[in-house]
């Protein structure tokens, strides 16, 4: 049958089994591809003509930025496969999917102020993606609390995945909105970053970086989400035998 | 035993009818949101210095920023007592359309704080020094941005309307996924205030709200049959 690879994917012990096996062959390429991309962002690459050695930051922070958005994506993507097919697994997904994502969201934050302070002389400036990103940390942040505060996991996962779903169509409008709402404002003064087509040297570290924050992120979500597992089924058979494997393994 | 079939309009309407009863006996707090929004606005000019020009510029700040906190002050309060009487475990058991029956106390929320806000609103706006020219702009901006408040809002109401503990969490999910309104509500009020073209702004917030009316019943009916479980 078809659908049998689906139906065991649902299943936490095998879950956790396949997690247990991909986590290195994850954890492991993100290591050597954000080395690589680090090496030739800061060593390599040549400084930028108008902003000097201040561009390099967007090693960081254009991968940060991408993933906050991404990791909102699978958060939603899973949490919708979780209320259609009942899933356990897909609500751990979702629900580790949420602290990554915040981090993500806040780095992409951070770095964000620490490239304005040189470039526009301000840490803060109510630029259209910052502003976005701004709401979408908040976006993450109600969604923690919602989880927080319902005691009951079953119930904490179906709220929090229909909250999971409403933002995801939010995300978009709110981010296009908000874009107006600047370039109502103002006329876009500052200058376009990254959009003159990027030389190579620096464009090949970027892509070596995004590939390897994405890694990254999946084995990071492929911890969290053995973990998850491993409370939501801490009374099931399979959970002591994992244990006992780790232990001993 | 005889079969008693209710159309859904009816239902609707018994319902509405229902919960502005319930409002009107406690006419207290329904007021409340109102005052508090006319309490807002009328902070403003204090805190700053009371010139015209300065009021005009910041009028349409003041109206949103008011308007969206007026609009969760009555939130809280939405489906929490029907949830705990047992009433919403009735309107999801009865057969009709529940995301029609939840659609019907949204439009009681908007009817008694949306529709007393488009009623002020001139008020607050002229006493802000918006010229008389504005006022059929502010209204159609008001009125389309309160409809979409209510309705996102409801979501919001759905999801915590369960839990013991939810004082600023309503507020922490509801007000990101407001933004666009008062991004575009804001927008079209100042243009009106400034007499030029607000058509762009009102479109969008107009496009913004169909949508809420579209999606969120759907949103709302799964979030308040959790809530029920």
């Amino acid at each position: 049958m078809a659908w049998v690879w689906f139906h065991r994917f649902g299943s936490p012990p095998h879950f956790y089994r396949l997690a247990t096996r991909l986590t290195p062959w994850f954890a492991w390429p993100a290591a050597l591809l954000c080395l690589a991309g680090l090496i030739g962002g800061l060593v390599l690459a040549p400084p930028d003509y108008q902003q000097g050695d201040g561009f390099r930051i967007i090693y960081v922070h254009a991968p940060a930025a991408w993933l906050s958005l991404m990791v909102y994506v699978v958060m939603a993507t899973s949490a919708a496969v979780g209320l259609i097919w009942r899933m356990t697994v897909a609500y751990a997904v979702s629900a580790s999917c949420a602290v990554i994502g915040a981090s993500f969201t806040a780095l992409a934050l951070a770095t964000g102020m620490l490239w304005g302070r040189p470039m526009w002389g301000t840490y803060w400036e109510w630029d259209p993606r910052l502003t976005s990103e701004l709401l979408l940390l908040f976006l993450y942040l109600g969604y923690l609390g919602l989880r927080n505060s319902i005691d009951d996991v079953g119930r904490a996962d179906r709220a929090s995945a229909v909250l999971a779903i409403v933002g995801v169509v939010n995300v978009p409008i709110i981010h296009y909105s908000v874009i107006w709402w600047n370039s109502l404002h103002q006329a876009p003064s500052v200058m376009k970053f990254g959009r003159p087509t990027m030389p190579a040297a620096m464009l090949v570290p970027l892509l070596l970086m995004l590939a390897g924050f994405t890694a990254y992120f999946v084995a990071l979500l492929l911890i969290r989400a053995r973990g998850e597992l491993l409370r939501r089924e801490r009374n099931a058979h399979w959970t002591a035998e994992a244990a006992g494997a780790t232990a001993t393994g | 035993m005889s079969e008693q079939r209710v159309g859904f309009a009816a239902a609707a309407a018994a319902l509405i009818a229902r919960d502005l009863r319930l409002a009107l006996r406690r006419s207290g707090d329904t007021l409340q949101p109102l005052g508090f929004f006319l309490v807002v606005t009328a902070l403003f000019p204090l805190a700053l210095d009371p010139q015209l020009s300065l009021l005009r510029d910041i009028a349409p700040a003041a109206l949103w920023v008011g308007a969206l906190l007026s609009s969760l002050l009555a939130l809280d309060l939405l489906f929490r007592e029907d949830a705990q009487d047992g009433t919403l475990e009735q309107l999801a058991l009865c057969g009709l359309p529940f995301q029609g029956l939840l659609l019907a106390k949204t439009a009681v929320h908007w009817l008694l704080t949306g529709l007393p806000l488009v009623l002020i609103a001139p008020l607050a706006a002229t006493a802000l020094g918006a010229p008389y020219e504005a006022m059929p702009g502010i209204l159609a901006a008001v009125l389309l941005g309160t409809l979409a408040l209510s309705l996102i809002g409801a979501v919001g109401a759905g999801l915590t309307m369960s839990l013991k503990r939810n004082g600023s969490l309503l507020a922490l999910l509801v007000l990101p996924l407001a933004a666009p309104v008062l991004i575009f509500g804001a927008r079209a009020t100042a243009l009106a205030i400034a007499g030029e073209p607000l058509a762009a702004p009102l479109y969008l917030l107009a496009a913004f709200t169909v949508l809420s009316a579209t999606l969120a019943p759907w949103a709302l009916a799964a979030a308040v049959r959790i809530g029920l479980e």
